[in-house]
């Protein structure tokens, strides 16, 4: 350990302790005096604005006031101890246990590192937390797009954001300046959510297609959030999920194992489309032009018989491709 | 003072932050257990202490710092046990910051979404205690994991698949292979999971290709772990964001295929060697395939925006299997 961080880590800690005790503000001519003596004024300035920033982002509220009533000028600082602490968490044993599985959740390293920093919080409270008590499986949670942090911060600070954009099937991406709301997962994936603050309109932004790096373009608390704002379900009227539905089927005997695996029935031996194998009426949840491109990756093994929709949509598109060559008639 | 060292420092008073408290609330302990817990080296949580005895309330007398008794952790004769006194005003943990609280409430929800009915219960009772906890400043309301695919079967799926692949025991999958339409069975050494584009994967030595495989686990239909150990080397999981998604193999071939702007979403998902834009926003991109069936389904998928521009026999097959598929709608489809 080298003696300058020592030095520096002392400073902080009796900084601290002092605006702890307290009961009422301490000056700071005061502050300067015990912890910053012989400084020049610029310096101890410097210093002092530093160490109180670094103490704040550990989570230290320190709170600006007046001495005195009557001449405001001379500022005074002071940490409250009720504001400092974790408020009192009794927590069970099986309660202390999903906290501790909780650890093994994140598959990013910084959200991985802040929980297990929360849990040590914790268990320094006198919690017992056994992480192996608990007999469930813990999914893993994964953030991989280069974006999230950013995301993830700004949502929290409220502070905009700036970035390149590529819409699915758009050739160019374009700027965006977003104000977020929230970050949501669905189908594995994230989403960011907000306002979108050239259209003036709310939007949802997939992070997977943002490209390059996106920037905070703002200060920490410059919008709010519209009051009663459901970020989920924002972002499902905004990127509405795939149609439900149900689509029945002719398959080939044999084939079509990917409609069979969640189908909702199986009617084994129904008349087909042609006599070159048996075929079985198959139905899935699923409907609207995503289980179109699913029922046409099957080519001749697959017939759509309802809805008339889904069926008009692959005949269309396969005569779309037939057509495209030439018809000889 | 270079940056290092003040992030040091930062990070050294932290530390102090949570070791005072947790030695306050265990009473007697080691140097050594509490380093295990706090996970850091029990030097450095030594060294930390040192920095505690210089520290303490502003009147500058000597019983105004805190102590540290040195020699139980540093004479021979020591019995190893901390003990710190003065610092009564330190016993309490700082409250969570703002990401703390988020990254375990979101962990916590996630939880929840796969687990049963009873564990549910459980985690509602922990979250509604850390949520009251954490009440200013954290965004938890506004981030939020959703549902995990796939739910609490492929959870324990994965967490079997893992412990296969740390026990360095076989599995035997019964996989189903949508390019093919067929259900496989094959044995295989796991690596471990491994996620990318919104899936997670089994990598896997499989003895079937003799070769290195990914396996979709919501398209595992069945994984048995075998009594028997792995046969080839163990090696970790690829990362996928570094290798790229299909590391090519020598008996892959190309095509060259022109994307519609509808179809352009194949190059994200698809291995691709070239992509060329055209006019109209199309591309004309050069797809490594595996086999032509692969192929062909993908463009069939794809119809009508998708067209083989090369080799012409794929053209000519792609065609025939869309007229063949149109067939069975009769002379005059609807």
């Amino acid at each position: 350990m080298s003696a300058a961080r020592g030095r520096k880590s002392e400073r902080l800690l009796n900084l601290l302790i002092m605006l702890l005790v307290q009961r009422h503000f301490v000056a700071k001519d005061r502050i300067r005096d015990i912890l910053y003596p012989g400084m020049s004024n610029d310096a101890f300035e410097k210093m002092f604005e530093r160490d109180k920033e670094e103490l704040r982002s550990l989570g230290v509220p320190i709170e600006v006031g007046s001495l005195d009533v009557y001449f405001d000028d001379e500022p005074g600082y002071r940490v409250r101890p009720d504001q400092l602490s974790l408020p009192d968490i009794e927590l069970a044993p099986d309660e202390a246990a999903v906290i501790g599985l909780a650890t093994r959740v994140w598959q990013h390293a910084r959200l991985a590192e802040a929980t297990t920093e929360a849990v040590r919080k914790l268990a320094a409270f006198g919690v017992d937390i056994d992480e192996s008590a608990l007999d469930i499986a813990e999914p893993r949670l994964s953030a991989d797009e280069p974006s999230f942090d950013v995301f993830w911060e700004a949502t929290q600070e409220r502070t905009p954001v700036r970035f390149e954009y590529r819409r699915s099937g758009a050739t160019r991406a374009s700027t965006r300046n977003l104000q977020p709301w929230g970050v949501v997962r669905y189908s594995g994936r994230w989403y960011v959510v907000g306002l979108d603050t050239d259209r003036g309109e709310e939007r949802v932004f997939r992070l997977s297609r943002v490209q390059g790096e996106a920037h905070k373009a703002g200060s920490p608390g410059s919008y709010d959030v519209p009051p009663g704002t459901d970020v989920r379900a924002t972002a499902m009227r905004l990127a509405p999920p795939p149609p439900t539905g149900e689509t029945a089927v002719l398959v080939r005997r044999d084939a079509g194992r990917g409609l069979r695996r969640d189908a909702i029935s199986v009617e084994p031996d129904v008349r087909g489309p042609d006599d070159r194998t048996a075929w079985d009426r198959v139905r899935v949840a699923r409907g609207g032009s995503d289980v179109a491109d699913e029922l046409l990756g099957y080519g001749a093994d697959v017939y759509v018989e309802s809805p008339d929709e889904v069926r008009r949509l692959v005949v269309d598109r396969l005569r779309a491709v037939v057509g495209a060559v030439g018809d000889p008639a | 003072m270079s940056a290092p060292q003040q992030a040091g420092a930062k990070d050294q008073v932290a530390r102090l932050l949570t070791l005072v408290p947790f030695l306050h609330a265990r009473g007697k302990v080691r140097l050594d257990d509490a380093a295990t817990a706090l996970g850091v080296p029990a030097d450095q949580v030594l060294a930390d202490l040192k920095v505690l005895l210089m520290c303490g309330l502003p009147g500058g007398y000597p019983d105004d710092l805190i102590d540290v008794d040195l020699d139980a952790l540093e004479e021979p004769e020591g019995d190893g046990v901390i003990r710190v006194t003065n610092a009564d005003y330190l016993a309490r943990p700082l409250r969570l910051t703002p990401t703390e609280a988020t990254a375990i409430i979101v962990a916590l929800r996630a939880l929840r979404s796969s687990a049963g009915e009873d564990t549910r219960a459980v985690v509602d009772r922990a979250l509604a205690k850390l949520e009251a906890a954490a009440a200013h400043g954290s965004g938890a309301p506004r981030i939020d994991p959703g549902e995990i695919p796939g739910g609490p079967d492929l959870v324990r799926l994965e967490a079997e698949l893992r412990r296969a692949a740390d026990a360095r025991r076989q599995l035997r999958l019964r996989y189903y292979v949508p390019s093919r339409d067929e259900l496989s069975e094959r044995v295989v050494d796991p690596r471990g999971i491994v996620t990318a584009h919104g899936y997670t994967y089994l990598d896997a030595w499989c003895h079937g290709a003799e070769a290195p495989r990914l396996f979709r686990l919501d398209r595992i239909e069945a994984a048995e772990v075998l009594d028997s150990e792995i046969v080839t080397d163990p090696e970790p999981p690829r990362d996928l964001a570094d290798e790229g998604f299909f590391p090519r193999s020598p008996d892959s071939t190309l095509a060259t295929i022109e994307l519609d702007p509808a179809a352009r979403w194949v190059v994200e998902y698809y291995p691709v060697e070239a992509v060329r834009p055209k006019r109209g926003g199309r591309l004309e991109v050069d797809l490594v395939i595996a086999n032509e069936r692969w192929l062909q389904r993908l463009l069939l998928r794809l119809a009508p925006h998708a067209r083989v521009v090369a080799p012409p026999e794929y053209a000519a097959s792609y065609v025939a299997a869309a007229r063949d598929a149109l067939g069975l709608y009769g002379p005059e489809p609807i």
